[in-house]
């Protein structure tokens, strides 16, 4: 069966996928950008073997969420009409991390109501897809675990992954694609990381909370890594093992991947 | 009956205990949020309870709805169902009126806390009743009746088991279905035994046995359900085209309610009306499966009025007020509106990762939980409830869990901006958009300090330029980075930062910057 069939079961409503284009866009997202930059060379590096090749406009920043996310509209869209322009040729945008995508294809459209840009905002929003649901339902990957090594991978799909893309099926597919992989499922794994953007500054103590649970639930998985697509979460995540001393290396989903099938 | 023996602790400690609770509640509440939430945290006993009930409820509910495609066509038609009671609210409200005032049951419009209560006194003084039983109504705490009542010599005494307990321990509810689910079996036992008396004005023998706790409880009730002077309850559903009053319980306690005192006294919000008994199946289903998980629950009373000539038993007059408190305000407001789909059922707090942890009482309002966070400050007013705002990580577990499909974290987002944006008068660059309805306290929860940030931020990230300048000071510099960061390295160690950038590792590896002319998918 391949991947796409997988990931498309569920009564989501289906969102329609084009055939596989010449080019996308790549959005690393800022938090890859300086964090975790090896995710996006991965990316490239997968999607370029599927024969597509990828644009990177270096006049990309940050989708704005963190503003839109604590009521700063102006600021939000003043940051968003960026990326407007830095995507604005008509081929599918790649966001890296669940939220972002989230971002650009669910909120930029009323963000930018009865702004002028607000066809432009909806035209990039449907061309937008979350990094697993382009590799499944646009490029419908095939992956062959080359690594001879067995190895267990807790994954954490993010909240933002999982209810506004609907594409947690998907980070699911991939991972279990590779023969080698052992996918574990932490105790209460749809529940918030307690990362939230802002909301782990603002609410620090809740924040921990959520990050404590979170942490101890995922190391009881016995996992070797733990991997996401979304880097605030793995951030939280390994942040809080690391401080009690419990470290876990974590991976994006594509570093995982590239690493595995290359 | 068999009593537990309590072998180490004696009654005055246990008085003393129950007594320290009362006095710990009174005094979070007197706190500002954060330090509600911190107190919260720091309870072991509170967040077990929660995190327990959480799961119980979560679990609950999700084997009612085996399905989920059945789920999502119910959730529709519920979302359907309320969104067409929006629609049509003031004709439905006045076809509401008339066919209640047809059935014999008087109607009331109050449009404020104060002025309900107020009425609601008035119709008791009218009938010389002294003595109050009440069914477990979440609109009585909004407008804080019992408080009122009580200030005027009047005694009001909650029947529902969790609205029973939270009265004796003087605190107020912490769940809007579960109101006492922050006390665990021993905290409960205590209180019972402290502060309850039987009518003959014994202490309740201590027990940690549930059924003997309601054994009690019950005993003590219905000796009050026969002589009380009046019976107030809420009201699940108002049905328009017939005059009906739907009320949905568990313990029998609101039939008694509204059945044995001669006077009975409900109160509502306006949004709870629809407009006809086709419509209510659906939202039962919906309400009992969300809330308890229950297919049904053991009581579903229709009243359709007061006794009848030649009628053996009922209320010789039935009362109802329509509360506004805010609602048309909210009615009025083009993206919050769906904030009156609402039909209580307490899902979305069941589903939630912060009230799970935190518990209902850290929101300090009679509505806890993501819809809390959603009505409070709209009725009482960003400036003293905006800051409650902030304990959403907008994960959206609730908004998927909501039956009636109520966009909840949309709402706190769209609420946030309410706080921070002061300007009624919208700009931007080629029109004016006024803001007609305001939250209200709208723009009061903006500082200098945090405008400029994210003005900063701004200017960082809609210049290509500066953004790549400030991320390779952090790459370049990330040595230089302190280890600590605020509250965030309290619990988490410093993150990393790469040597490079994927701008800079990109542009290395020759990728290209734009698609080149006249190419296209």
């Amino acid at each position: 069966m391949p991947l796409s069939d997988a990931a498309s079961a569920g009564p989501a409503l289906a969102r329609s996928y084009p055939v596989k284009p010449r080019a996308v866009y790549l959005m690393g997202t800022c938090l890859v950008d300086s964090f975790y930059p090896q995710a996006g060379m991965d990316a490239i590096a997968l999607i370029e073997r599927e024969g597509v090749e990828v644009i990177f406009p270096q006049a990309q920043t940050c989708c704005g969420q963190p503003a839109y996310n604590s009521g700063y509209d102006d600021e939000a869209r003043q940051v968003a009409r960026q990326q407007l322009e830095a995507f604005s040729a008509d081929i599918p945008l790649v966001v890296m991390m669940g939220s972002c995508a989230a971002m650009l294809h669910k909120d930029y459209p009323s963000l930018f109501a009865g702004e002028p840009e607000e066809a432009q905002a909806k035209a990039l929003a449907a061309r937008t897809y979350e990094f697993s649901e382009f590799m499944v339902n646009v490029l419908q990957v095939e992956l062959t675990d080359n690594s001879q090594q067995p190895l267990t991978v807790a994954l954490h799909t993010s909240c933002s992954a999982r209810r506004s893309m609907q594409v947690a099926e998907q980070h699911k597919a991939l991972v279990s694609s590779l023969s080698g992989v052992q996918l574990v499922e932490p105790q209460r794994a749809t529940e918030c990381c307690g990362f939230g953007g802002t909301f782990a500054v603002k609410q620090p103590d809740i924040s921990a909370a959520m990050a404590k649970d979170k942490a101890d639930n995922i190391a009881a998985t016995g996992a070797d890594v733990i991997t996401s697509a979304d880097c605030g979460c793995l951030m939280n995540i390994s942040g809080t093992l690391d401080k009690q001393g419990r470290s876990l290396p974590v991976k994006h989903l594509a570093t995982l991947l590239w690493e595995r099938s290359q | 009956m068999t009593q537990i023996p309590v072998t180490q602790i004696s009654a005055a400690d246990m008085a003393a205990l129950v007594d320290r609770e009362e006095h710990d509640f009174a005094d979070m509440q007197r706190r500002h949020f954060k330090a509600r939430a911190k107190m919260s945290l720091e309870n072991e006993a509170l967040r077990a309870s929660f995190l327990g009930a959480s799961n119980f409820l979560v679990g609950k509910r999700k084997a009612m709805f085996p399905d989920d495609a059945e789920l999502s066509a119910l959730r529709n038609r519920g979302e359907a169902i309320r969104q067409h009671t929006l629609n049509n609210l003031p004709d439905l409200l006045q076809r509401l009126e008339t066919n209640l005032t047809a059935n014999g049951i008087q109607v009331h419009w109050a449009e404020t806390a104060e002025e309900a209560c107020w009425l609601i006194h008035n119709i008791l003084q009218d009938n010389n009743a002294r003595t109050v039983v009440k069914g477990k109504s979440m609109v009585s705490e909004e407008i804080e009746l019992n408080h009122y009542l009580e200030q005027r010599g009047i005694e009001c005494l909650e029947s529902d088991m969790g609205e029973y307990l939270v009265q004796l321990a003087k605190e107020t509810p912490s769940h809007i279905i579960m109101q006492a689910i922050h006390k665990n079996k021993e905290q409960i036992a205590r209180l019972m035994h402290s502060r309850a008396q039987t009518s003959d004005g014994q202490a309740v023998p201590y027990s940690e046995d549930v059924d003997e706790l309601i054994g009690n409880a019950r005993s003590i009730l219905r000796d009050k359900f026969m002589t009380a002077d009046a019976g107030i309850s809420g009201v699940n559903m108002a049905v328009a085209n017939t005059g009906t009053l739907c009320l949905v319980e568990n313990e029998g306690n609101g039939r008694m309610t509204t059945t044995v005192p001669k006077l009975h006294i409900a109160v509502t919000g306006i949004e709870k009306v629809v407009e006809d008994f086709s419509q209510v199946p659906d939202l039962l289903t919906l309400l009992t499966r969300s809330a308890t998980g229950q297919k049904i629950t053991t009581y579903f009373n229709m009243i359709s009025g007061p006794k009848k000539p030649g009628e053996k038993d009922g209320p010789e007059q039935v009362h109802l007020v329509l509360l506004d408190n805010g609602r048309s305000r909210i009615f009025n407001h083009d993206t919050l509106k769906p904030t009156l789909q609402c039909i209580r059922c307490g899902a979305c707090m069941n589903h939630c990762p912060v009230y799970a942890r935190i518990g209902g009482h850290a929101y300090g309002s009679t509505y806890p939980g993501p819809i809390g966070q959603v009505v409070t400050p709209q009725i009482g007013g960003l400036q003293k409830h905006g800051d409650m705002l902030s304990a959403c990580s907008l994960n959206g577990a609730c908004g998927d869990a909501c039956p009636v499909r109520i966009p909840l974290p949309k709402l706190i987002r769209e609420l946030r901006s309410e706080a921070v944006n002061p300007d009624v008068n919208h700009l931007t660059a080629d029109s004016i958009r006024q803001v007609f309805n305001p939250v209200l306290g709208r723009g009061s929860k903006r500082t200098l300090g945090e405008s400029l940030i994210w003005r900063g931020w701004s200017l960082a990230h809609r210049q290509p330029w500066l953004y790549r300048l400030m991320t390779r000071l952090l790459t370049r510099g990330r040595k230089l980075l302190p280890k600590k960061l605020g509250p965030w390295t309290r619990s988490r160690s410093m993150p990393q930062a790469a040597a490079r950038s994927l701008h800079e590792l990109v542009r290395d590896r020759g990728v290209a910057n734009e698609l080149n002319s006249g190419e296209s998918q």
